[in-house]
């Protein structure tokens, strides 16, 4: 079981209102690289694995990726929360505030909802780690983009 | 740092007649605390995550005991003046809603 802890791994005070940062940023949230999808890549694989250390690794990454879903969803919060109806629909968020007002929804920067399809659980401890290297590396680059 | 009101950060009983100083103080106060509890918490998250695939390691285990020490005396301290961490803390009255939660930062 998890027990939720009155903090954030790392604060977080953005007092700058910035939607299109934002629009960018909710791919690690909700993207097919983001906190959601390695949490719940790594929590889902541990079920799975032969011994106490890689089933000990699985499960305590797993659980940090939620501390860093939770920073990701404060950054786009944050960066939208005194956004004007202008800023929203200047940044191309119009379609989104649609839908989702001022909620922070898992989704890809292009707007493609949250799917476990990004992620594989094969049942297989080599090709499980072998894919979370591969998200790991995927994960870097998609914050790496972000800097540019 | 200077947090807005409606912290309820009077409830540590701090004797102070210029209120907002004493306010102040005391959100200094209760970030520093916040953060050295933070750092205690990545530090012991990383530890155990290398203790987990060297789990002979004694220095290793020797400091994730030491950080473990620390941030239960800095959890009990903080919790017993700020309020609770996790709904796991006992109190009088029902404190969980009275600070702001970790996502509402930034706010002037």
């Amino acid at each position: 079981m998890w027990t939720y802890n009155k903090m954030l791994q790392y604060p977080i005070n953005i007092k700058c209102t910035d939607p299109k940062l934002a629009k960018v940023i909710i791919s690690q949230y909700g993207g097919p690289d983001g906190e959601l999808a390695a949490s719940l890549r790594y929590l889902s694989q541990r079920f799975g694995m032969p011994d106490q250390k890689s089933k000990a690794v699985l499960n305590d990454i797993g659980t940090e990726e939620l501390a860093h879903l939770e920073m990701v969803g404060t950054i786009v919060h944050q960066l939208t929360r005194n956004a004007s109806i202008e800023e929203i629909e200047n940044a191309g968020l119009s379609a989104y505030y649609t839908d989702h007002g001022v909620d922070v929804y898992p989704q890809a920067a292009s707007g493609v909802p949250f799917s476990a399809s990004v992620l594989a659980c094969k049942g297989d401890p080599i090709a499980n780690l072998q894919e979370d290297l591969a998200a790991d590396k995927k994960d870097f680059e998609c914050t790496l983009a972000k800097k540019l | 740092m200077l947090l807005n009101e409606n912290r309820n950060c009077s409830c540590n009983n701090m004797d102070n007649e210029n209120e907002d100083e004493g306010r102040r103080i005391d959100c200094e106060r209760k970030e520093e605390l916040l953060q050295n509890i933070r750092c205690l918490e990545f530090a012991i998250n990383e530890l155990a995550l290398y203790l987990d695939t060297h789990p002979e390691d004694r220095k290793a285990l020797c400091l994730h005991k030491k950080y473990c020490n620390e941030l239960k005396q800095l959890r009990d301290m903080y919790q017993k003046v700020y309020g609770p961490l996790t709904i796991t803390y006992p109190c009088n009255k029902w404190r969980w809603l009275e600070e702001p939660w970790p996502w509402e930062g930034g706010e002037d």
